[in-house]
């Protein structure tokens, strides 16, 4: 065993906004119907939160969850409670139709920070940022990958696959260079 | 001569000077200057030469509408070509250059074209396309490469940023002249989310230069104070130097913004594409003038009413002492006020109505000007400028009644409604007789998805004119009522299209249409006469309207001419279709953000960064690089490549397996929907163990390979291809929602979770036992099984699988840890002389035993009973995909070509693509064939080329000699033998 590295190696940017690597951030894939016997449990116990409903992103204590499509969540806790959090997925979900995979080395996450950090997205995601509320997860992409994200403190969290964490790093700092704010 | 007037000019900020060079000669002018209006104001009449006939050619218009004043914009890596002069705000040190002019724009010896042109008929493409043929490649075609052509191509890397950026809104008024400002400001006040975007650096179009009042208020403060008002909204985002480009289904529009086109160099995006959603789109885009067909209106100091008092009034450039005015409609006669305003001479406006009886001409009179009705041009004097013109009646035919002296004509025609926008997306037109104008018809607008009309105009778009009348059309169109009453003008336009009425064809021949283009009455009436009836036909015959300016003042006039012509109308003939963009959007734009490191997504392995150290030579597979070998100094790749295979097989050799797909299938139906998938059985798969599987697709086409792995008792890991990963997983979750939704299954693809190494050779099982943890002996863990466990501490999942024939090992370790693990497999493997292979040395050992590689040996034609893979065929199930395909009497067929290995008889290596020859040749000429290679490589193992390839009938043929064709003329023979070159029995990868 040795320490998780995140694909990014804690890289950071500043521009009219900050980019940063949030580093390892444990996160598992729970495919299940919204009605699924002990759903409701397995949430509770690994996030805190209840179900997330469509598009919503629930925050509890550091733990989300994540409503990804009909049948698919995503839980977001601390890197190394996975494993236990799998158990517990386990235990509630037993005889239930459900699958529940670790992607915490899948996935990179970075953080935009400022009081543009809107703009960044605004310039390579086909979304609405103005009007995206306080607890939408977004699926989308930026340029040419897919991505995924959410208001979170002072600007966004941005979730995208690993293999491309440094395309997306450099998209994000291109488009907060200085001189290019859309307002 | 065109010059600087000594006062006025509400654009220009006279305290700010600039310099600048036009064709390398410094010029002055100020801060607010279009190039147009500082070239006019230094006398530079000429601004270029037409593209065909090479003609001198001076600025017609002020606006997006410019034919003939394109420059070369700028130098070296910003040099841009085709600018219009009209648009470009002048900055200092701004450098540009005319174009098509050769040796020099004053003297081009081109413009014998202009005597030729006799010889260069509408037309003239097609015809000498035709006949006779050998002319088109020897005569013409070096010619006219020679003379023709706009601006020119940058030679250098662009030294600009662009940038993308997406929008929303629930109204995009697009124009901000007084129409769109009042839409604007009606839609902001009901709430709505507005975006209004206008194309100049300027707000408020042409009203403050034709003196309009609104409310009573002169138009420049209402100006002011409404976009004062807008500002000051927190719903409302104002956007100057920015077009809307394009209107496309479902309210999404392209627009582009200007942003440092004026300050090069500053740092700032260059330019930036909006990529807007919009609820409703109002086309407040006004009207362009119309030129008027008469002989010599080409000549430099014809320009259009309009253009004259913009550069009097918004730049206070004045064309010459002495403008004539000629016209069909009061408009123009605010540019004769205007001149005379500005203390210039106006000595006549020709009037082509017999009538001129509105306030507009009642007040020239009253200033002085002498105005003739029912006069006409008969043709203007003067070579690179004008310096006269020879006046006839209208109705006759062009016999000269009076020459008179000046140095510039302002012409109108009437008013085009700038339609493009409301067209973009199916919207329709119609004839309004009235002001002789296609105007929106507001019964077939282009429609939304919720069947809303999608683009409304308003104001001088929808063909109404005058500030008053467009205020109130904007704020009706607001109130959703689409149309205002059409407008009381006190003396209506009276259609002119020829000019004088009657003239003959040595006139007409010389009466521009398309300035840049070169197109004349004479050559729409040529094409007339040849057959061309349809409008579209016509275009492309004659290239009509097909130059950069899309025939912005050329589209109505030669449809006019046409219908003349053809003894039609103009509805009749109709217009032809306008398509996006409004105005050219530069090429960087359109690519953003996408160059340099980030024009394409590269996809990076855990170890990517230690390969790189490592100095390996990548290759792209998919949107992955791989290392393809990994040279050490003085190497080349080839001896590279031999070295790791040679190792591989007597060592050992660590493999980046990363890439490879890894989808996790999980369900109580799991088993029964890989049956379906895969043409082999999984469900019986027992827990622990691997198997290899292929996927077809409906046809029965080889689609993917991979190693499956039983998880559990409802879990199976699916491995694909590198490339097939997401593909695959795409394909399972379309069989899963589409048409077995009701199969209780889940998938993941949990391909970049897991870095992959295989440790691969003789001395694999001597390194995993090094790096220690878990048991990896033959009996522990036997060919074709998997285990958990931790080697050297990392907790890894290791398959005894092997796609080269040796004992090996893949294991996966968690990506974030990676790096760490091919580290230690490194370090652990020197004492057993590891070395770490690429895909090539992957590649030629999987050929050296016969495995196929989805993509080279398969190609979308090819079933697996081609490639002797009839084994992982399950015959007892009742179906898979791919089933019922392969029953097809074709694919079914034995008699195909079918997959077998090829010795050279030399030893040396198969080309690429090569194919089998057989006797004779097809009815194409071609020489038959009898099968392919679909790998070659030189084996180091064996020490010769060895091939694997599709015969007609392979299997049956081991033995024979056939002949391979070669890239560089003549054969090679080669004996067809069994694919399997290297270890036969396959004991080596089972120890």
């Amino acid at each position: 065993m040795s320490d998780p590295v995140s694909a990014l190696g804690g890289a950071t940017f500043s521009g009219f906004a900050t980019i940063h690597d949030a580093g390892p951030v444990g996160m598992i894939t729970l495919r299940a119907k919204a009605d699924a016997q002990g759903l409701q449990g397995a949430i509770k116990a690994c996030a805190g939160t209840e179900i997330p409903a469509t598009r919503q992103i629930l925050h509890h204590d550091g733990k989300a969850a994540a409503w990804m499509s009909p049948d698919e969540y995503l839980l977001i806790l601390p890197y190394g409670e996975t494993a236990a959090a799998l158990t517990q997925i386990r235990e509630h979900m037993h005889g239930a139709h459900h699958l529940a995979v670790v992607v915490s080395d899948a996935r990179a996450v970075l953080r935009i920070e400022g009081s543009r950090a809107d703009q960044v997205l605004a310039k390579l995601a086909p979304v609405d940022v103005a009007n995206l509320p306080q607890g939408e997860l977004r699926r989308t992409r930026t340029a040419q990958v897919a991505a995924a994200f959410w208001r979170e403190g002072d600007g966004f969290t941005l979730v995208c696959f690993r293999s491309v964490a440094r395309y997306v790093f450099d998209l994000l700092a291109s488009s907060a260079t200085p001189g290019s704010e859309l307002t | 001569m065109s010059t600087r007037l000594a006062s006025g000019g509400r654009l220009i900020d006279r305290t700010a000077p600039q310099s600048f060079t036009f064709n390398g000669k410094t010029m002055r002018g100020y801060r607010g200057d279009t190039v147009a209006a500082a070239l006019l104001a230094n006398d530079q009449m000429l601004m270029g030469r037409s593209f065909k006939y090479h003609r001198p050619r001076g600025v017609v218009g002020s606006g997006v509408e410019e034919p003939n004043a394109l420059v070369n914009l700028g130098q070296g890596a910003r040099l841009e070509p085709n600018q219009r002069a009209t648009t470009t705000e002048l900055f200092d040190g701004l450098h540009a250059t005319s174009q098509n002019h050769w040796p020099s724009l004053e003297h081009d010896i081109g413009v014998l074209n202009n005597y030729a042109a006799r010889l260069l008929p509408a037309g003239f493409y097609y015809k000498t396309f035709i006949h006779p043929r050998a002319f088109w490649k020897h005569v013409f075609e070096p010619v006219i490469r020679q003379s023709a052509g706009l601006g020119k191509a940058p030679t250098e890397l662009d030294a600009d940023r662009y940038e993308q950026a997406y929008a929303f809104c629930d109204v995009l008024v697009a124009g901000g002249g007084i129409a769109g400002l009042r839409a604007a400001l009606a839609a902001a006040e009901a709430g709505d989310r507005v975006i209004l975007m206008e194309q100049t650096p300027h707000w408020g179009g042409r009203a403050p230069v034709d003196g309009d009042t609104i409310d009573g208020q002169p138009a420049e403060a209402w100006v002011a104070a409404t976009v004062a008002a807008l500002a000051a909204m927190p719903n409302v985002t104002l956007r100057l130097r920015t077009t809307v480009a394009g209107v496309y289904d479902h309210g999404y529009v392209l627009a582009d913004e200007r942003i440092a086109d004026h300050t090069p160099g500053d740092g700032r995006p260059r330019q930036r594409l909006w990529r807007l959603r919009c609820g409703q789109i109002i086309a407040a885009t006004g009207a362009i003038e119309r030129p008027l067909a008469f002989a010599g209106n080409d000549i430099p100091g014809v320009m259009l009413a309009s253009a004259v008092r913009d550069y009097a009034v918004n730049w206070a450039v004045s064309p010459g002492d002495r403008t004539v005015v000629v016209t069909n409609n009061d408009d123009a006669y605010l540019t004769a006020i205007a001149l005379k305003q500005a203390g210039l001479e106006v000595p006549v406006v020709l009037d082509a109505r017999m009538q001129a009886i509105g306030d507009l001409p009642n007040r020239a009179r009253a200033m002085g000007i002498r105005v003739e009705t029912g006069k006409a041009i008969a043709s203007v004097k003067g070579g690179k400028r004008v310096t006269g013109v020879s006046v006839c009646v209208q109705a006759g035919e062009g016999a000269v009644l009076e020459v008179i002296a000046c140095d510039a004509v302002a012409m109108s025609g009437g008013w085009s409604p700038v339609v493009h926008l409301y067209s973009h997306c199916g919207g329709k037109l119609t004839w309004d007789e009235a002001i002789a104008a296609f105007v929106p018809d507001t019964d077939r607008p282009p429609i939304n998805h919720d069947g809303r009309p999608m683009v409304v105009c308003a104001g001088a778009a929808a063909g109404i004119f005058g500030a008053e009348d467009a205020i109130a059309h904007s704020a009706n169109v607001m109130r959703k009522a689409i149309r205002a009453p059409y407008a009381n003008q006190t003396s209506a336009i009276q259609p002119v299209w020829v000019m004088p009425q009657g003239a003959g064809i040595k006139l007409k021949s010389k009466m521009w249409l398309d300035y840049q283009n070169d197109v004349k009455v004479s050559d729409v009436q040529l094409a007339a006469r040849e057959g061309y009836e349809s409008v579209e036909h016509t275009k492309r015959y004659t290239t009509l309207g097909m130059a950069t300016d899309q025939g912005k003042l050329s589209n109505i006039n030669g449809l006019a001419v046409l219908a003349g012509a053809l003894n039609s109308t103009i509805p009749q003939v109709g217009t032809t279709t306008f398509r996006p963009p409004y105005t050219p959007v530069t090429l960087g734009a359109l690519a953003g953000e996408a160059r340099g490191d980030i024009f394409q997504p590269l996809r990076r392995t855990p170890m990517h960064e230690i390969h790189e150290k490592s100095g390996a030579y990548f290759e792209p597979v998919g949107l992955w690089r791989r290392p393809y070998c990994f040279p050490r100094a003085g190497e080349s790749h080839a001896a590279a490549v031999a070295r790791e295979v040679n190792n591989t097989r007597q060592a050992v050799g660590l493999l980046d397996a990363s890439t490879l797909g890894k989808i996790v299938v999980k369900g109580p139906d799991a088993g029964r929907f890989l049956d379906m998938l895969y043409t082999g059985m999984m469900s019986t798969l027992p827990v622990g163990k691997c198997r290899y599987g292929l996927m077809c697709n409906e046809q029965g086409f080889l689609s993917d390979d991979g190693v499956v792995a039983r998880l559990d008792h409802d879990t199976w890991l699916c491995h694909t291809t590198s490339g097939g990963a997401d593909r695959i997983h795409s394909w399972m979750e379309d069989w899963l929602q589409c048409e077995w939704w009701d199969w209780q299954v889940y998938t993941a693809n949990l391909t970049e979770q897991y870095a992959q190494v295989a440790v691969v050779g003789p001395n694999a099982r001597k390194l995993l036992q090094a790096l220690g943890g878990m048991d990896v002996s033959r009996e522990a863990l036997p060919f074709m099984g998997w285990a958990d466990g931790t080697l050297a501490g990392f907790p890894v999942r290791v398959y005894r699988i092997s796609f080269s024939g040796e004992l090996s090992y893949e294991i996966a370790a968690p990506a974030s840890q990676g790096g760490a693990f091919w580290q230690v497999c490194a370090d652990a493997g020197k004492a057993f002389d590891a070395m770490p292979y690429g895909t090539e040395a992957l590649h030629v050992m999987r050929a050296e035993k016969g495995f196929i590689m989805i993509g080279d040996e398969t190609d979308g034609t090819v079933i697996p009973q081609d490639l002797g893979l009839g084994w992982a065929i399950s015959t007892k199930k009742a179906d898979y995909l791919g089933k019922r395909g392969q029953e097809r009497t074709y694919l079914a067929s034995a008699d195909r070509w079918q997959l077998v290995g090829f010795e050279t008889l030399d030893g040396s290596v198969i080309p690429d693509g090569a194919y089998v020859l057989a006797s004779g040749i097809n009815a194409n000429g071609q020489r038959n064939t009898q099968g392919r290679v679909t790998s070659t490589y030189h084996s180091p193992t064996l020490n010769r080329g060895i091939a694997m390839g599709l015969l007609h009938n392979g299997p049956m043929r081991l033995g024979e000699v056939v002949e391979f064709n070669t890239v560089t003329g003549g054969t090679v023979s080669a004996k067809v033998v069994d694919p399997v070159f290297v270890d036969k029995t396959g004991e080596k990868q089972n120890v």
